[in-house]
């Protein structure tokens, strides 16, 4: 597939086709018709993903790299075709720059040890923002605790966006050597201007770093455009299997920065007094990398390719609109989040039910969201709901009549607990 | 939409859910301690104020949680009140039990008026989920009896 897209974006958007490619969405659970709103947390997956899967294992399957016979090689090339895909897919100059990791996670853990303690001074700054995911979040204080790093938090706007004032001020004394920052926020929804971020961190002599967990399963990622220095997503939000992320990481730096971990597969020689790397990108896979869930990867990227990330934006823009247009009439409802720029994913409280109880409660009527803090204890305080908040995260399967009927059970849950 | 629910939230639950006993500090309290659900973000505080011969002559709480784990700290303060040192870790136990089996065939003689008043809470078991919202509250009975000032947590 070549990635082609419908250039009138939503016209095409067949939901119904969508929906049963995804056998999933045909199950009942306790009777009652699956309402999937959690897709933030973890995307289900089309028949393509599952059956490219089951026939790599059933069919052309080896470890890596490593054997000469034909079976390796044909594994080793369906590996490296899905590199290739993942390079197509956020537009990165070569399929070098794409480093395979086991999620996002790890793949800002990666580049807080390579990057920042690897490369940057103690002294030097890191900038997130109060919006992060504790995935963005936690490695930084790792690196502040154990490489004398300083920690800079950006505040966010009520609307819940990037205030990029406070950006700037943080990025003024030229002391930052990383802006790390989400390109879309999982609880707010809100989308970060990542152009404009990565040219006011580069003026300032920092690299950018931007989490792209969510961004990319919504709408079209181009990390040239953007100028990002390094971009990370993890494939089980796209569609595709749990195990393995992807770590954009520009070909300057991954040849400056030493390795994350140690092991085989990751090396050019090797003698007890010591070890030379080998070429980037495999010097920072060490060991047997996710083999079956990179194809599984390239499938959900075809298949999402297939249908195109405009489509796929327009359609959820629309879902958008429909729910901020429908739920507000609920009575005593909050949504948190107004960005202009803004994905689908939003969290919310009703005011006479707590998050849980609600959750158990939209559960009985089959709705699937999530309950809690999402990851994001720092923010949910920032938002003055410590207790936590529902959250719906809408995919490419999900319908406008999935968003009434949540409507519909808020207002009967509402009813429940007055 | 929702009536078969009601087992869960029965209307004792909603009702000390939404108007906790007990929800105040002591400022006389002898024993203290935190609990903490990190996942779901419940927390509370308990105070107790024990009389010399070991019996709890008070118990109050604060914290903010769901309607199960505000109701059950809310029950638990109202039945651990005038009860041995000895009987309150009984009845923590059996509650646990009751709360993640939904019976409790071991129950102890003696304290079947008080496990009579906690059953409303036996509804948890089907919700896997929720069992810790109940129990947290026990957890920190615990702690606030056993070590002094450490943080309870249900998980
Ligand atoms: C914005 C964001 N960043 C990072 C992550 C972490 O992803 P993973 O758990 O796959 O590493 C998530 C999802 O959980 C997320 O929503």
């Amino acid at each position: 597939m070549d990635g082609a897209v419908n250039p009138r974006g939503e016209a095409d958007f067949d939901v119904e086709r969508i929906r049963a490619d995804f056998p999933i969405l045909a199950t009942e659970h306790r009777g009652k018709k699956l309402v999937f709103l959690d897709s933030g947390a973890s995307a289900q997956k089309p028949r393509q993903v599952i059956d490219t899967m089951i026939r790599t294992m059933e069919t052309a399957y080896a470890n890596v790299h490593r054997g000469a016979y034909h079976l390796s090689e044909t594994a080793t090339a369906a590996y490296e075709a899905a590199r290739a895909a993942c390079a197509r897919f956020l537009n990165a100059p070569r399929p070098e720059d794409i480093i395979f990791t086991s999620n996002s996670t790890m793949a800002i853990n990666l580049v807080a040890h390579s990057y920042g303690r690897g490369i940057m001074k103690p002294g030097q700054a890191v900038v997130i923002s109060e919006m992060e995911h504790h995935a963005n979040l936690v490695p930084w204080q790792m690196l502040r605790d154990g490489h004398g790093t300083e920690l800079r938090v950006c505040r966010i706007t009520d609307a819940g966006e990037l205030d990029l004032n406070h950006l700037a001020e943080l990025l003024a004394d030229g002391k930052v050597g990383l802006v790390a920052v989400t390109h879309m926020s999982n609880v707010l929804g809100s989308v970060t201007p990542a152009t404009l971020i990565a040219r006011m961190a580069h003026e300032a002599g920092a690299k950018v770093l931007f989490d792209g967990s969510q961004a990319a399963v919504h709408r079209r990622v181009d990390v040239q455009a953007i100028d990002a220095d390094f971009y990370c997503f993890t494939g089980h939000k796209l569609y595709g299997p749990t195990g393995i992320g992807v770590l954009y990481a520009r070909a300057a730096l991954q040849k400056a920065m030493p390795p994350f971990l140690g092991g085989g597969d990751m090396i050019a020689s090797v003698t007890f007094e010591r070890t030379t790397w080998a070429e980037p990108p495999a010097k920072f896979e060490a060991g047997t990398p996710p083999i079956i869930e990179a194809v599984g990867l390239h499938a959900a990227i075809d298949y999402v390719e297939a249908i195109g990330l405009p489509a796929i934006e327009a359609h959820e823009r629309a879902l958008v609109d429909h729910a901020m247009a429908t739920l507000p009439h609920v009575e005593g409802l909050t949504i948190y989040g107004k960005a202009q720029d803004r994905g689908g994913v939003f969290a919310f409280a009703l005011d006479n039910a707590h998050a849980h109880d609600l959750s158990t409660l939209l559960d009985r009527a089959g709705i699937a969201v999530r309950a809690g803090r999402h990851c994001t204890e720092p923010l949910h305080e920032r938002l003055g709901a410590g207790a936590g908040t529902c959250r719906a995260s809408f995919g490419l399967y999900t319908t406008k009549a999935e968003i009434d009927y949540l409507a519909e059970a808020l207002a009967s849950a509402r009813r429940f607990f007055a | 939409m929702f009536d078969d629910l009601r087992d869960l939230y029965q209307e004792v639950i909603l009702d000390h859910g939404r108007k906790p006993r007990n929800f105040r500090r002591l400022e006389n309290g002898t024993h203290h301690a935190r609990g903490d659900n990190p996942l779901c973000g419940d927390k509370m505080e308990l105070w107790l104020a024990l009389n010399e011969d070991g019996t709890i002559a008070d118990a109050a709480f604060q914290g903010r949680g769901c309607a199960i784990s505000m109701a059950s700290a809310s029950l638990m303060t109202e039945t651990v009140k005038g009860k041995s040192v000895a009987d309150a870790h009984k009845l923590g136990e059996q509650f646990r039990e009751l709360a993640m089996t939904g019976t409790c065939p071991h129950c102890a003689a003696g304290l079947e008026d008080e496990m009579e008043r906690l059953a409303p809470l036996s509804g948890v078991h089907e919700f896997p989920s929720r069992v810790k919202c109940a129990t947290l509250a026990w957890h920190t009975l615990n702690s606030a009896l056993d070590n002094q000032g450490k943080e309870a947590s249900s998980e």
